[in-house]
């Protein structure tokens, strides 16, 4: 299939609602608006329960929206079956069919589809070898690893060709350094087969990594969409500043004698710089005085807990260039001025709807 | 001294397993393959042919001799096996959408109410649902009455298929059960994986559902299938045609035990032949 360059869109989201249980209870999905663009690696990244998973099963029509449409290529499809949109699924337990071998459950939708099995057996091998599972065909699930689950699971839904990918958390129940080779692994398939990603997670970093853009979700709302470098840099409300990434969060009293103004505000632990208290300050700069409090070593960085002179605390993380661990923890309790360019200073929404995370 | 020996078990857990079960496994052994055993070895003892007692140790095969040569013995357990196949797909063909209704669509409320429903038969006696049975299917029983307008009579108390149905509604809770805890033990997302790959209702029942619901099946099988051989109340009291059972009671009532026991060696082998294919479509992990 060709990548083509078109901003057509490839999944549209309308207000779309989904309440379960009686009327009292707060919507899993609260009336959400989107767009996805066709060919577009888009992730849904938000804590645990903020109805990421609710919404990609709407998409694949395992669920009923509430309220709102879905529209897949221009089509509205929010009454369609599953089985009658052009879409597939990787679930995140992989849902592998245990009575089939690989090859058997790669083939199972072409095989539903009616595909000729000489085409089938064609189509099968080629999806195990973008996967890297050439030869496994005869295996069953149980005889597999869990990284080699999930690319049978990944292989059963690209073989379809369908037009939209959807993932849930897929790399959910593998290791670190496996999650990490899946990661690169994926967005190479996906940059190879060109079809539209949909891909839930938790993990602000595989997001960041991963996506051409992304949606924040917190409590069944969208709180920003935007790609990983403009929600990294300009998180537009104090929940996504503390989601992606880390951020000193700071409003009030506390923002005016900080930065002049009150309001509500972000800044970077990387993005502050510590140094002696006798640092010069420059023209485009704010600082402050404060005494490490706590040191955390964490290898590449070392995070410092800072308690201000004028009351509070700000996090700051330093790479660790030349310090050794000793070195690092030999710096508590010594008196520390702190700077950090204004430009890095991110002003927040207010948003009372959201609790600071 | 107390403690040694505790200490000593704490040590050897198997140990302490076998002496735990010394006692209901020397029983079973002893009690039930003892007297089992003994009944077998009449078939092999010869009947003094003047007087009708049975002369022990006096080997021959005689009984089987007298099996074989006569056919009646063959239909009946043509008949009981038959039957007894008939009864096993009758159950699994209503236990499949009436535990599927359970497992998969019911509230979580009727399916509380189906599981009592199902198990309460088993409550009754037997004895009175056979007799229960009797009165509806007389000549001019419940069914009779029911059926009477259009000019139909009831099935009477001599159809061979009476048996069927009886047996049928006998152990029918035997078949539903393993087959709803089959259902239950299916992961949602591989039906809805099903679906997502293209699979229709139909489709993904015949793919996904039934082929991982054989073990459940094979497991209710044993029950239907063994139970049904086993009976001979059943084909007694609402048919005429015998069953293998009937055939063994009525020889030993004879005093002809040797003919009575050679006969028990059909159902026993037919039952291991069938558990040793239950066995494979991996009914016992699924009991
Ligand atoms: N089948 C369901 N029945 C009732 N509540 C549900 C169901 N599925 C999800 N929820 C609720 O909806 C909210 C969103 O869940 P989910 O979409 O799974 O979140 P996420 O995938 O972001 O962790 C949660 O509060 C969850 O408890
Ligand atoms: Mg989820």
């Amino acid at each position: 299939m060709e990548r083509t360059a078109s901003t057509a869109l490839a999944i549209r989201l309308d207000g779309l609602t989904k309440k379960f249980g009686s009327g009292t209870d707060a919507a899993a999905v609260a009336g959400i608006d989107l767009e996805i663009r066709d060919g577009e690696f888009f992730s849904l990244l938000g804590p645990s329960g903020s109805g990421k998973t609710t919404t990609l099963r709407m998409i694949a029509g395992f669920e009923r929206p509430t309220a709102g449409r879905i529209y897949l290529h221009g089509d509205d499809v929010t009454d369609l079956p599953p089985f009658d949109r052009d879409v597939n699924t990787v679930f995140q337990d992989y849902a592998l069919f245990p009575h089939m071998s690989v090859a058997e459950n790669v083939g199972y939708g072409l095989e539903v589809r009616k595909v000729g099995a000489s085409e089938r057996a064609t189509r099968v091998k080629e999806a195990l070898r973008m996967v890297r599972l050439e030869g496994y065909d005869a295996r069953r699930p149980a005889q597999l690893s869990g990284g080699q689950r999930q690319r049978v699971a990944l292989a059963r839904a690209l073989v379809n060709r369908p037009r939209v990918l959807l993932l849930d958390e897929p790399l959910g129940a593998l290791d670190l350094k496996l999650r990490e080779e899946m990661q690169i692994e994926l967005k190479a398939i996906q940059g190879e087969v060109g079809i539209t990603f949909i891909y839930v997670t938790h993990d602000q970093q595989e997001a960041l990594t991963m996506s051409d853009r992304l949606a924040v979700f917190n409590r069944g709302r969208i709180e920003q969409i935007g790609t990983p470098a403009e929600v990294y840099e300009h998180p537009k409300t104090s929940f996504v500043a503390g989601f992606v990434g880390s951020s000193n969060l700071v409003a009030g009293e506390a923002a005016r004698a900080l930065f002049g103004t009150p309001g509500r505000f972000a800044i970077r632990p990387e993005k502050i710089r510590l140094g002696e208290p006798t640092d010069k300050v420059g023209a485009d700069e704010g600082s402050v005085l404060g005494r490490i409090k706590t040191v955390v070593y964490l290898g590449a960085d070392t995070r410092y807990i800072i308690s201000l002179d004028i009351g509070g605390e700000l996090t700051v993380t330093q790479q660790n260039l030349k310090e050794s661990s000793m070195e690092a923890h030999s710096a508590e309790g010594r008196a520390v001025r702190l700077t950090w360019r204004r430009v890095h200073v991110l002003t927040l929404a207010e948003d009372p709807q959201v609790a600071p995370a | 001294m107390m403690r040694r020996i505790t200490g000593w078990f704490n040590q050897h857990p198997r140990a302490t397993l076998r002496a735990l079960l010394a006692g209901p496994l020397g029983w079973i052994s002893i009690v039930y393959l003892g007297s089992l055993f003994i009944l077998l070895m009449h078939a092999f003892w010869s009947k003094d042919s003047f007087t009708g007692k049975v002369e022990p140790f006096n080997w021959t095969l005689d009984a089987f001799a007298q099996i074989l040569s006569n056919p009646v013995y063959f239909t009946i357990a043509a008949r009981t096996i038959g039957i007894a196949a008939l009864v096993t797909i009758t159950a699994a063909a209503i236990a499949l959408p009436v535990a599927y209704y359970m497992a998969r669509i019911a509230s979580p409320r009727k399916r509380a109410l189906l599981l009592v429903a199902v198990t309460m038969p088993l409550w009754a006696s037997y004895l009175v649902k056979i007799y229960a049975w009797r009165t509806i299917l007389q000549t001019n029983g419940l069914l009779g009455w029911a059926i009477s307008p259009f000019g139909l009579e009831g099935p009477g108390l001599t159809e061979i298929a009476n048996s069927w149905l009886v047996l049928t509604y006998l152990w029918l809770p035997y078949m539903i059960l393993p087959v709803y805890a089959g259902l239950e033990r299916i992961p949602n997302s591989l039906l809805e994986a099903s679906a997502d790959l293209g699979g229709r209702g139909w489709i993904t029942f015949r793919r996904v559902i039934f082929p991982q619901l054989i073990p459940a099946l094979a497991a209710g099988s044993i029950f239907t299938f063994s139970l049904s051989i086993g009976d001979y109340i059943v084909p007694d009291l609402v048919s005429d045609a015998k069953f293998i059972g009937n055939v063994i009671y009525d020889n030993s009532a004879l005093g002809s035990f040797p003919v009575a026991a050679a006969f028990s060696f059909v159902p026993i082998l037919v039952m291991i032949g069938y558990l040793l294919v239950a066995r494979r479509l991996g009914a016992f992990e699924s009991l």
